[in-house]
Formats: structure tokens, C-alpha cells, sequence
């Protein structure tokens, strides 16, 4: 095969294979007519009608606000400890049994705890929740790219009698970043999964709170909606992070474009 | 100025201990540009490292205007070997140059022309707001040169800067190097492996034993100033010193010839 | 001659190498004791924290407590059928999701083609949390051993499919034009050369795809009632007994410690000889 009818195959399969993957999808659901399994066209339809907009702002958005706020405490926490951790070997020594616990126990473990030790099932636990859980990917990414800072910059810095505040400030950070954005990439799509966990779990609105409504009252579209709606969530959230990465990466890419 | 006194690194304790350095001691006078050079792995970045007060010694100390160096003093500045590993490549040629200003007790304005004097001194001028990593390692190297030279030292401590660097661009940078001193009026301690870079720069050479290392010898280099790659390399006392220094080296039991200028201190 | 981080070392003048070797010693215990008067420090303070009432003991059991029940616990049947009940969800979650992300991957990761074709399909799947498959599980398997096994293998799928996938692209294309060049066929190729290319990759992918399988084994019983340690949990909370609920979420670390660090051990060792800047591929 040629290498253009190679590439033209490839851009073929890349366009062809999805939509007949969603093809199969819908004439398999008319056909089998089965309630568990509607059709991609009465999902696409309820889903329109769900979330755009008329029941956004009243689960989607508190949903956002968690996501959010679980997300960013996260970030704030974990670089915060991850810079001294990575710098500090005794105190690395020191925090790593708690953090090898932490961040090895399954998150629904603590939901019923969460639940009696903050005496509420309101945005504080669930904030708690989400954030404490989605510090780990940070914390370990940021304790990674600190240590692993290129000895001789830091020597120049020294050198130059740059005070150690400055140090951490201007050759630190800036050197772990790439380390610390690939951490909270995965803390962002950790943080969606922690939301639809505790909203399931126990809530009165969010998306998590509708898949659990439309469970108890037997509604299969609104689910299948739900579902479609998380999942798109995750997608457009971690697109809109990527997206502040190329920016704030931009050196970066070029630099090991330059040494490969 | 700067004294080295009877300085000796050991590293790592009990099986592993390493003597890196047994005994060095040498002086360098402001204004003059001193070489080290040595077999590999005979301990110059150690000691150099321990000058700069990056290191401690074991024993000894390092004087610097009669007072001990203990942390890197202000009025040195080092560059190192790996050029492209010590400038942040998140940041401009400029913003590299402007790190070391930074904590210094200057005007904004002031600042900005020292950027600007030092990366034209270096002839980079043109590459201000490139990034380190879109220029050539000889390039990316006078960055660090610039740096150091916007600083402001009275020292400039060089760690085999030109060694990972072409050959045709190292006789640039040496030219560069000689150039800068004049200008600038700065002292200079250089660490080199090449030999030819030693005679060509220095006023005085010191050469070093291999590990546990002392000093062999120090030299002093009548060579007429300027210096020039092709001229000066021709002249029959450039061969005679490089002779000199390579036998040193390569057979560490040569007794010392009656031209060699000894210093106190000196094992011959 | 290894050099030290500048600043850690201190300016030890004229000692004998005698002392430098106690020294040695000394540093290396100092060193271990960290870590375990770390977590000694960390009970007595909960214990501290529960006991003086900062927290009421009713939200907060004190440390005594907690182990005290975990201990009791450990002594009953009940808690280890539970426990294998979890084990066993998330063993046979981890296994499907290996038994078909590796070869699928493989396949995919072999062809640029078939990554092509798949890629959009893939890069749709993968986002959605598995937690919001729960309720159509509910309805659709039921509340037993098949759901949970479908959870925990739909979430442990996708980094292993990715992983094989990196890896088996990221095999060194010198040593297969080599083997090319020598007259190798496809298939020995595949065998030879790309697979023990990419097991370290697919290591990594173990590790990850083993923490998910657990989280969603354990979820599936949190919410679905299937038995296990979530489905314990549950109960304890339902029931009001909670000094039996941290006992269990204690234990239920434990058993993900042990994981990690098991799978984590089997992905070192088979790192140690593929060539240097390996770390997680980032998904």
C-alpha cells in the first residue's frame, strides 16, 4: 500500500469507525426496544432537555461548585506540603508511611465516615471529601518534581547568593511545573469521580443525586442522560485543562524538543 | 586576594570515605587569571566548588581578602560546565541574566542596563527574549557568561566552561574570556582539562596530582599579552610551556625545571 | 567519586575514620526510626485528639478502640468473608480487564490504523467514571458478584489499554528494523522484541488499573449491597456502630496498602533493566 492510501485509510478509519460504532448502537436499541437501553436519539433528546439548560443550575452547577472548590484546596494543599516534603528528606522520611496509607485506601471507605465526623451531608463533606482525596495526585507529582530539579541550577542560584525564599519561588516552582500540572490533571478527573461518589451517596441535588433519583424511580433515560452528562463533564473539564497547559507549558515543550 | 590554604576534601564516612583532595594551597593576586588544570577526576570542581563556598573543606580554608569563606560570597560569581543544565529554561536570555540581580539592592533602571551591558559584552544582544534552549551550546554558554558578568564579581570562577563546546567556538570564548577580564578588571580562577587553554589563557598555572590530589606545581606564563590564537600558539615559548605542563601531567615524576616561578606552600 | 548535595555537609576537621564509621551507622538508624516515630506520633495524637473530647468519642472512636474492634473483628468469619468476598471482586476485575486490555492493546498499539479508528471511540469511553455506571448496573445486572465484576473491570480497563498501547509504541524502532533486516517475521517480532519492550509499561498499567479494581469492587458493595467489605461498611453505618465503621475502613486501608505495595514491588523489579526516563506515562 502506498503511503498515501495508507494515511487515506487511516483518516477513513478515524471518521468511519465511530459513527458506525454509533449507527450499530441505535438500530441495535430499536431493535431490541428494550427499556434498560433506549436509543442514542431519546438520550440525545433527554439530555438536551435535562441539562441544557433548564435543570443545569440546579444540579450541574452545584456539581461545578464542588468540582471546583474540592479541586482547588487540593492544588493549595498539595503543593504547599509537596515543596518542603520534596526538599526535606527527614521530613519526607517522616510523612511517608501516612501519605503510602492515605493515598493506597479506597475513597468510598471514608464516605460514611466523612459523613459522621463532619455532621453533614452539605458542601462541607463533600468539598472535604473531593479535596482531600484529590490532594494525593498533586502532593506525589510535586514531591516528584521537586526532587528531581536539576542539582546545578539550584548550585547557581546558591552561587549567586539567591536567598532561599527566592530559590523556592523562582527556580522551585517553576522547575516542578510541568510535574505538579501533569499531577493536577489527574487530580481534576479524580475530582469528577469523587463528586459523582459523594453526591451518590448522599445528596439532595447534584449530577451524582440525579443518577441516584432516577434509579429509585425506575426512569432509564434521565440516567442514561446523567451518565452522558458525566462523562462529558470529565471530557470538556480535562480539554479546558489541557488547553491552560499548552500556554503555561509552552517552554516547556520546546525545551525537550531541544535536548531529545 | 584569595588564598587557598592547606584546603583537603573527604567524602562519605567509614568504608565508603573517598579523599578527594590531600593538600592544595595556592594564591591568586587581584587582576590576574589563574588556571587549574590536572588528570581527570584529579578533584579541580571540587575545589573549585570549595572556593566558591559551596563546599566546605575538611581541613583548611579559604581566605578571601582575609576573611574565611564559608558561603558564597558576594563578590564571586562561577560558571559552570554544563551550561545548558544551570540556565531556567522557563526563562528568557534575559530573565536568565537578571536571576543573580534580582536580591541585589538595585534600582530597576540599573538593573536593566547591567542586563543589557553584559549580553552585549557577549555579543547576544540580538537573542535577548529567545529562550536558552533555542540557541547553540557555545551561545547558551556566554548566557552564563553574561551572567555572571552582570553580577558584577571581582572573582570569576570558570569550571571547565568551554569543555562540552566545539573547538572552533572554544577559541571564541577564550577570546571572549581574555576580553572580559580586561574590560571588566575582574579576577579570574579557571578550571580546565586542556592543556593548550591553560597556557593561552593564564598568567600562572597550577597543576594538580591525581586524587588524593596536592599541588605539583605552579607555573607562571611570560606569554606577551594580547593574546592571540594563531600568533601566541606559534611562538616557540607556548610549546615549551604546554611541553611542560603535558609531562607534568601524563608523568607525575618529573622533577620541576628552574622556570617555573615557586610559591609558598608549593610541593615540587 | 559521588558528589554531595551542597549545603548537607558539615565541616568535620581531623577526625579519624574510626568515628566516621560509627557515624555511619548512627545516621542509618536515626534515619529508620523516622518514619516509625512518625506514625507513633500520629496514633497517640488520635488517640489524645478522641480521648480529650476534642472530637466526641461518639464521631471520633479513640485509636484504643478502633484497633480494639479491628482485633475482634479479625477474630470473627464473618469480617474474612467479607474481606475475601472483596479480594475476589477485585481479583477477577483486575484479570478480565488484563486479559483484555493487554491483547486489545497490543492490537491497537500495532497498528496505527486501528489506533486511528478507535481513538475517538476510546477517548469518550475512557472519561466516564465508572461510579456513574453504578445505577445502570443496579438495574440492569442486579445487585451481585456480575455487577461488581463489570465495575471493577470497565474502571481497571482503560489505563491498562493505554499503557499496553505506549508501551508497545514505544518499543525501540532500531531493534525492530534489526530483527527486520535479519528476516524476523511479524509475529516473532511481536514475541521477541515489542512484548518485553512494553512489560514494563504494562507493569505500570497493573499497578494503576489494581488500585481502581479495588476502589470499584469495594464501591460496588458500598452501594449495590453486593458482599464485601463495602457492603460492611454499609451496614455499620446503617446500624449506628462506629466503632465498627473506622475498624473496617482501617482494615480496608490496610488491604489497598498491601495491593499497592504489592504491585508496586512486581513493577520495580520488572523497571530495573529498561532503559533510563521511565516514569508513569501520563494519562
Amino acid at each position: 500500500m502506498t503511503a498515501r492510501a495508507y494515511r487515506a485509510v487511516k483518516v477513513a478509519a478515524e471518521l468511519a469507525v465511530p459513527l458506525a460504532i454509533l449507527a450499530a448502537w441505535q438500530l441495535w436499541t430499536v431493535a431490541s426496544d428494550s427499556a434498560k437501553f433506549p436509543r442514542p436519539t431519546t438520550i440525545a433528546v433527554e439530555f438536551r432537555r435535562l441539562w441544557l439548560f433548564s435543570e443545569f443550575g440546579t444540579h450541574v452547577a452545584p456539581s461545578l461548585e464542588r468540582i471546583g472548590l474540592g479541586f482547588a484546596i487540593a492544588v493549595l494543599v498539595g503543593v504547599a506540603l509537596g515543596v518542603p516534603l520534596g526538599l526535606s528528606g527527614v521530613a519526607r522520611r517522616a510523612a511517608m508511611p501516612h501519605i503510602e496509607y492515605w493515598r493506597a485506601i479506597p475513597p468510598p471507605a471514608l464516605l460514611p465516615i466523612s459523613i459522621v465526623l463532619l455532621h453533614s451531608i452539605g458542601n462541607l463533606q463533600k468539598v472535604s471529601f473531593i479535596a482531600f482525596f484529590c490532594i494525593f495526585p498533586v502532593l506525589l507529582n510535586t514531591i516528584d518534581g521537586v526532587r528531581g530539579i536539576e542539582p546545578v541550577l539550584l548550585e547557581t542560584a546558591r552561587s549567586y547568593g539567591v536567598p532561599p525564599l527566592a530559590r523556592i519561588r523562582r527556580i522551585v516552582l517553576p522547575a516542578a511545573l510541568p510535574q505538579i500540572v501533569a499531577g493536577m490533571r489527574n487530580s481534576l478527573a479524580l475530582a469528577v469521580i469523587m463528586m459523582v461518589l459523594s453526591e451518590y451517596f448522599s445528596s439532595t441535588n447534584g449530577v451524582g443525586y440525579v443518577l441516584l433519583i432516577s434509579k429509585n424511580t425506575f426512569q432509564l433515560v434521565p440516567m442514561w442522560a446523567a451518565i452522558l452528562l458525566i462523562g462529558l463533564l470529565g471530557y470538556v473539564l480535562n480539554l479546558l485543562f489541557l488547553l491552560v497547559e499548552r500556554r503555561v507549558l509552552a517552554w516547556h515543550r520546546g525545551w525537550r524538543a531541544s535536548v531529545a | 586576594m584569595l588564598e587557598i590554604r592547606d584546603v583537603g576534601k573527604t567524602y562519605g564516612s567509614g568504608a565508603g570515605e573517598t579523599r578527594a583532595i590531600e593538600r592544595v594551597s595556592f594564591t591568586i593576586e587581584a587582576g590576574e587569571l589563574v588556571c587549574v588544570v590536572g588528570p581527570s577526576g584529579c578533584g579541580k570542581t571540587t575545589l573549585l566548588k570549595c572556593v566558591a563556598g559551596l563546599l566546605r573543606p575538611t581541613e583548611g580554608e579559604i581566605v578571601l581578602r582575609g576573611r574565611q569563606v564559608t558561603d558564597p560570597p558576594e563578590e564571586m560569581a562561577l560558571v559552570f560546565q554544563e551550561y545548558s543544565r544551570s540556565l531556567m529554561p522557563w526563562a528568557s536570555v534575559r530573565d536568565n541574566v537578571l536571576l543573580p540581580l534580582r536580591h541585589k539592592d538595585l534600582s530597576k533602571r540599573r538593573r536593566a542596563e547591567l542586563v543589557e551591558e553584559a549580553v552585549g559584552a557577549v555579543g547576544l544582544t540580538r537573542f535577548m527574549d529567545r529562550y536558552p534552549w533555542q540557541l547553540s551550546g557555545g551561545m547558551q554558554q556566554r548566557v552564563a557568561i553574561a551572567r555572571a558578568l552582570a553580577y558584577q564579581p571581582e572573582i570569576l570562577l570558570m569550571d571547565e566552561p568551554f569543555a562540552s563546546v566545539d573547538a572552533q567556538t572554544r577559541g571564541d570564548l577564550e577570546d571572549l574570556v581574555l576580553r572580559v577580564r580586561d574590560e571588566f578588571e575582574i579576577t579570574i580562577l579557571f578550571v580546565t582539562h586542556d592543556i593548550d587553554e591553560s597556557v593561552y589563557l593564564s598568567d600562572r598555572i597550577v597543576v594538580l596530582t591525581h586524587a588524593p590530589t596536592e599541588v605539583r606545581e605552579v607555573i607562571g606564563v611570560d606569554l606577551p599579552r594580547p593574546r592571540d590564537q594563531i600568533e601566541t600558539k606559534e611562538l616557540a615559548e607556548f610549546a615549551r610551556l604546554r611541553a611542560h605542563v603535558y609531562r607534568l601531567i601524563k608523568r607525575q615524576l618529573e622533577p620541576a625545571p628552574e622556570t617555573s616561578v615557586p610559591l609558598r606552600g608549593t610541593d615540587v | 567519586m559521588r558528589l554531595r548535595r551542597p549545603g548537607d555537609d558539615s565541616a568535620r576537621s581531623g577526625r579519624g575514620r574510626v568515628s566516621g564509621r560509627a557515624r555511619g551507622v548512627a545516621l542509618r538508624a536515626v534515619d529508620a526510626a523516622v518514619p516509625v516515630v512518625s506514625v507513633l506520633a500520629a496514633a497517640g495524637i488520635w488517640e489524645a485528639v478522641s480521648r480529650a473530647g476534642l472530637i466526641d468519642e461518639r464521631d471520633l472512636p479513640a485509636m484504643s478502640t478502633t484497633v480494639g474492634e479491628l482485633w475482634s473483628l479479625v477474630q470473627t468469619s464473618a469480617f474474612w468473608t467479607a474481606f475475601g468476598y472483596t479480594v475476589r471482586g477485585w481479583a477477577i476485575g483486575l484479570g478480565l480487564a488484563a486479559a483484555l486490555a493487554v491483547p486489545i492493546g497490543i492490537g491497537l498499539g500495532s497498528s496505527p490504523i486501528a489506533a486511528a479508528a478507535f481513538r475517538v471511540p476510546i477517548e469518550f469511553l475512557r472519561p466516564i467514571p465508572s461510579a456513574a455506571l453504578i445505577p445502570l448496573l443496579f438495574l440492569t445486572l442486579g445487585t451481585n458478584l456480575k455487577s461488581e465484576v463489570f465495575l471493577a473491570t470497565f474502571g481497571a480497563f482503560w489505563p491498562l489499554l493505554v499503557q499496553t498501547m505506549y508501551g508497545v509504541r514505544d518499543v525501540d524502532p532500531v531493534a525492530v528494523d534489526t530483527a527486520r533486516s535479519f528476516g524476523v517475521g511479524r509475529a516473532e517480532r511481536l514475541y521477541r522484541i515489542t512484548l518485553p519492550g512494553a512489560v514494563p509499561y504494562i507493569a505500570t498499567g497493573v499497578r494503576i488499573s489494581s488500585t481502581v479494581s479495588l476502589i470499584l469492587a469495594f464501591t460496588a458493595e458500598l452501594f449495590m449491597g453486593t458482599p464485601g467489605l463495602g457492603q460492611a461498611v454499609n451496614v455499620a453505618q446503617a446500624y449506628g456502630l462506629t466503632d465498627q465503621l473506622y475498624a473496617l475502613a482501617l482494615a480496608t486501608g490496610f488491604l489497598g496498602v498491601a495491593i499497592h505495595a504489592a504491585t508496586t514491588a512486581v513493577e520495580r523489579r520488572l523497571l530495573r533493566w529498561h532503559p533510563s526516563q521511565r516514569g508513569e506515562v501520563r494519562t
